[in-house]
Parts: C-alpha cells; structure tokens; sequence
C-alpha cells in the first residue's frame, strides 16, 4: 500500500513537471562558404603513430561542421541570464574520449559541478590541459589506455579549452554553465533544451567562429521553437 | 694587464656560445610546434628521472620539449664548469663575476622554465625568452673577452671608432632587444597568426581593430590548427612588430653606412655593419615567410635564430668598438 502510494505521488510530481515546463527547440543554419579548414597532414605525418592510424588520409580542424544544406553543428545554445540552478552534482557524467589523437566529441557542454571524464582510447600517451578563463588550469599525464581523468568545473565558462601538447592540433571545447537549460545543434543543426519553465527569456547561439546572437523568446506550456542563422560574409 | 690568452678556455667558451645558440633555436620549436606544455611535470619527465626517459615515449611535442630540457642541462653544466674554469684560471677579477653571473642567469633560467611547466603560467615564456637572449649575448661576450684578439689587442695600433656610430649601434641594439620581447608576447599568445597577409595586413597598410572587425577576422582568416581566436592587442601587437622591424633595418642600414663613411669600406667593423644588415635583410625575408607559410615552424624558428644573431651581431660590434676605442686611447 504504501509503495503504491508512493508510485502514484511521484507520477503526479512527473506529470506535474511536465506540464509545467516545455521543451525549446531548434534549427540553426549556416549561409555562406565557410573558410577551408586546415589540414592536420603536415603535424600528424611527423608522428609515427598518427601516420600509421591515417595512412595519407589525414583529419582536419572541424570549426565548421556544416550539412548539405547548411545546418550548422557544435553551436552552443543557452538561456541568458539564470545562475544558481545548477543540478550538475547530480547530473549524469558526460564523457570525451581521446581516439585517434583526436578529442571525440570534440564541443561538449556541461553544468558546473557536473563530472566530465576524460578517457584515453589511443595507445600512445597525451597530457590533458585545460586553459580555462575563469576555472583553475590543469595539465595532466593520460598514459595510452591509462586510468580515465574526471573533471568538474565550479564556475561558468564558454569554450573552455582543452588541448594535448604532445599532439598540438588536439583541441575540445568545453561551456560550462550553472543551470540546466542549454544544448548543442547536433549534424542535423537541431537542438533541444528540455524542461524549460514558461516565462520570458533571452536565448543566446554561439559558435567558436561566428559569434554570438541572441533571440528574445516565450516559453509556453507546451515549449517554444527558435531557430538561427549565421552568415559567413 | 698580466692575462695570457689561453685557447682551451677560449675554445671552451666558444663552445658553450654555440650550445646556446643551439638551444635557443630548440626553444624556438619548442614554442614553434606548441609543446612547452607536453611534459606536464618537471624537472621529472611523466614520472621519469628526465635523463631516463625512455627514447620511445619521445613523440610529438615531447621529442622537443624533452630534447631542450636535455640540452638546457648540458648548457647548465658547460657554464657551470666555465664559470669555475675563468674564477681559477683568468686573472681578471671582473670576468671571474661575469662568469658567476652567467651561472646564476642559467640556473634562474632553467628555474623560470621549470616554472612555467609546473605553475602553468603561458605569459612566463616571455621573460624566458628575454633571459635566453640576453644569457646568449653574455656567453658569447665571455667568448669574445677570452679571445685571442681581445687578451693581445693592447699591443697592436687601433683605430678610434666614433662615439656617435658606436651610440648609435648601441640604441639600434637596444631597439632589437625590444624587438625580441615583442615577438616573445607574440609567440606566447598561442593564436596563430594575428595577421595573416604581408606587405599589407587585412588588405590595408593599418586594419581597422574594432570588435566587429576583429570578430569578422575571427570567422573568415584561413582556418589555422592553433585554439585561440585573435584579439584586437594582437593584431595591433603585429603591427608594431612590423614597424619596429622596418626601423631597425633603416639603423642597420644606417649602422653600415656610417660605418663605411668613419673607418673606410676595408676595417673590419664596416664589413661586420655590412654583414648585420644582411642578416636584417633575411629576418625580414624570414618574417615575410613566417607569415605566408601560415607560421610553419622551421621557418618561424628561423626566424627567433636569426633575430637572436642580428641582436648578438650588434652587441659584440659595439664592445669590440669599445675596446678598439680605449685602446686607441
């Protein structure tokens, strides 16, 4: 009896929090050529271990990760203006991986306190430094396949990098922000962010390259939709 | 003076000149390919005694950064043995302390770089670089005053060097010096090339630097490997470089003219003015290539090889001036 109660109090609360919030949803594009992106041959064909992964087929730097028809990836999307909603101490770890001599993914977004682990796939080693703005610097030994590194970070921050110096054309970025409602535009330029509360709010898009802009929205019960455009001119 | 020349200390001196040249040109790749970070401790090597490291974990950026700590604790060891070398076996008190000061200044260096691996504090590279320049200038001054030409020039007639070339070989010297810091900031900003065309920048000969410009230079300069976007200070930061550069070639050029005026085209000091303006034609040649070939690293530690030998030129023209003028008397 008491266990169904239960049950039954917290499917009210779920459906309570459902109701109560919407989800934000989105597309964002890109109009215009990007730059060309730069080549890793010339660094990775010095490494003994890169030449041997690639075999003349060598990566490049992904700043623009553009479809076919211009949906635009790795932008990061975020309500302005809210700080102290953290629920990162309890929010699941979100996980890079170095492969390849490459960060995978190589755009993550976090909350503050919430665990970012760090693995080494490669059999070669890497060191791990973080070049923050506003959170301490760190600059760690990985071993190839060694013991994983988790990171959680106190305070917001855009694009805070991460980078291999073994490897110098190794870079993640990594926003941090101390509230839940932020997302990034996936291969197909969409986002979601969950469980926004109705109200009226400042909706900020940036990309590493292009810059920032900004949408005033509403968020209704039943979500809100917004979408961006960025130009190279 | 009651000073013999001895060639074996001479020899020794020129030695450790060249081992720091050496490794000045290593630091310069080591900055160049972006590895001062890649062993992240110090002075152990990912756990290692770093005369023990394995030679197959040298991959990457650690072959660099680990190859300079070596070579740094060989030039920390020749100067260790020149300075105690000089305190036993020259008889002039004032080189005895110069070679304690370069002992001191290799040991704060080896500290500074330590530092800066360990605090991991980029803008420490700066005065890193400085002390590198100025350590070099010093021991190849040790090799200079223990030379041959140097000990026995007493007995010889010299020839009078003006004091207006030689103040004027002095300040463009200074002005290199200043020249050296300045791409030292660059180098440690880690973003690339802040302008990324030569003769003009951004299509004109001064680019607008305001938030819109800079933001429109972020999203349309060819996509380098390096992290950083660019700012406005250094942009502005490269432009300085550039002006600063062409007035010192205007005072070398100046240098080795005045030169060929006041001791005649055949005296050895005109046909060393002559030889650093040639050296400040190729650092402009090399400072041109750094930007073209989107900063590869042979050529922009070239480029640090020869500003430092275009700042060694000139230091050493101006004490052999000043000896040749005191003893001319």
């Amino acid at each position: 009896m008491k266990k169904s109660l239960l049950l039954l109090a917290l499917g009210i609360f779920a459906m309570g929090r459902i109701a109560g919030a919407g989800d934000l949803t989105g597309t964002i594009s890109l109009k215009g050529t990007p730059p060309a992106e730069a080549s890793f041959a010339s660094k990775m064909q010095d490494d003994p271990n890169c030449s041997v992964l690639y075999a003349g087929k060598y990566p490049t730097t992904r700043f623009y990760v553009v479809g076919a028809n211009g949906e635009l990836a790795d932008v990061v999307v975020s309500l302005q203006g809210i700080s102290g909603k953290s629920t990162g101490a309890s929010a699941a770890p979100v996980t890079m991986d170095q492969k390849g001599a490459l960060y995978v993914p190589q755009m993550v977004a976090i909350q503050t306190g919430q665990k970012l682990i760090v693995k080494n796939s490669d059999t070669f080693i890497h060191n791990v430094h973080t070049t923050p703005t506003a959170n301490p610097e760190s600059n760690q030994v990985q071993m190839g396949g060694g013991a994983d590194l988790t990171y959680t970070f106190d305070k917001p921050e855009m694009f805070l990098k991460f980078k291999c110096d073994v490897h110098p054309w190794m870079f993640a970025w990594v926003s941090v922000f101390d509230h839940p409602y932020f997302a990034l535009s996936g291969p197909d330029g969409k986002f979601t962010i969950k469980n926004v509360p109705p109200g009226k709010y400042t909706l900020a898009a940036t990309h590493r390259k292009l810059g920032t802009q900004t949408a005033e929205i509403e968020v209704k019960d039943d979500g809100a939709a917004q979408n961006f455009t960025f130009e190279v001119k | 003076m009651n000073q013999k020349y001895n060639p074996a200390l001479f020899w020794f001196a020129v030695l450790n000149a060249v081992a720091t040249f050496l490794l000045i040109g290593l630091g310069g790749l080591v900055t160049s390919h972006e590895a001062g970070m890649s062993v992240p401790d110090w002075p152990t090597t990912y756990g290692y005694n770093m005369f023990l490291f394995p030679v197959d974990k040298w991959i990457g950026g650690i072959f660099y950064e680990h190859s300079h700590r070596l070579l740094a604790s060989v030039v920390g060891l020749l100067t260790t043995i020149l300075a105690v070398w000089l305190w036993l076996q020259d008889s002039r008190k004032w080189i005895h302390w110069l070679g304690i000061g370069a002992f001191l200044l290799v040991i704060a260096q080896g500290i500074l770089g330590g530092l800066r691996v360990r605090w991991q504090l980029d803008w420490l590279g700066v005065p890193h670089g400085a002390v590198a320049q100025t350590f070099l200038v010093l021991t190849c001054s040790i090799a200079l005053f223990t030379s041959r030409w140097w000990i026995h020039s007493a007995a010889e007639k010299q020839i009078y060097v003006p004091r207006g070339l030689r103040s004027h070989v002095l300040y463009v010297t200074i002005l290199i010096f200043i020249q050296l810091l300045i791409a030292a900031t660059m180098r440690h900003q880690h973003a690339g090339l802040a302008i990324t065309d030569f003769p003009l920048a951004y299509g004109k000969i001064w680019p607008a630097t305001t938030p819109e410009a800079i933001a429109h230079y972020n999203a349309t300069r060819p996509a380098g490997t390096f992290g950083n976007p660019i700012t406005a200070f250094q942009v502005n930061l490269q432009l300085i470089h550039r002006l600063v550069a062409y007035t010192i070639f205007l005072g070398v050029a100046a240098a080795a003219g005045l030169a060929r005026k006041k001791l005649g085209g055949r005296d050895p000091l005109t046909k060393f003015a002559v030889f650093w303006l040639v050296l400040l034609s190729l650092q402009i040649v090399l400072g041109a290539a750094t930007i073209w070939s989107n900063k590869a690293a042979d050529v922009t530690t070239l480029h640090v090889m020869v500003g430092a030998s275009a700042l060694l030129t000139g230091m050493l023209w101006w004490l052999v001036a000043q000896r040749r003028t005191r003893l001319a008397g």
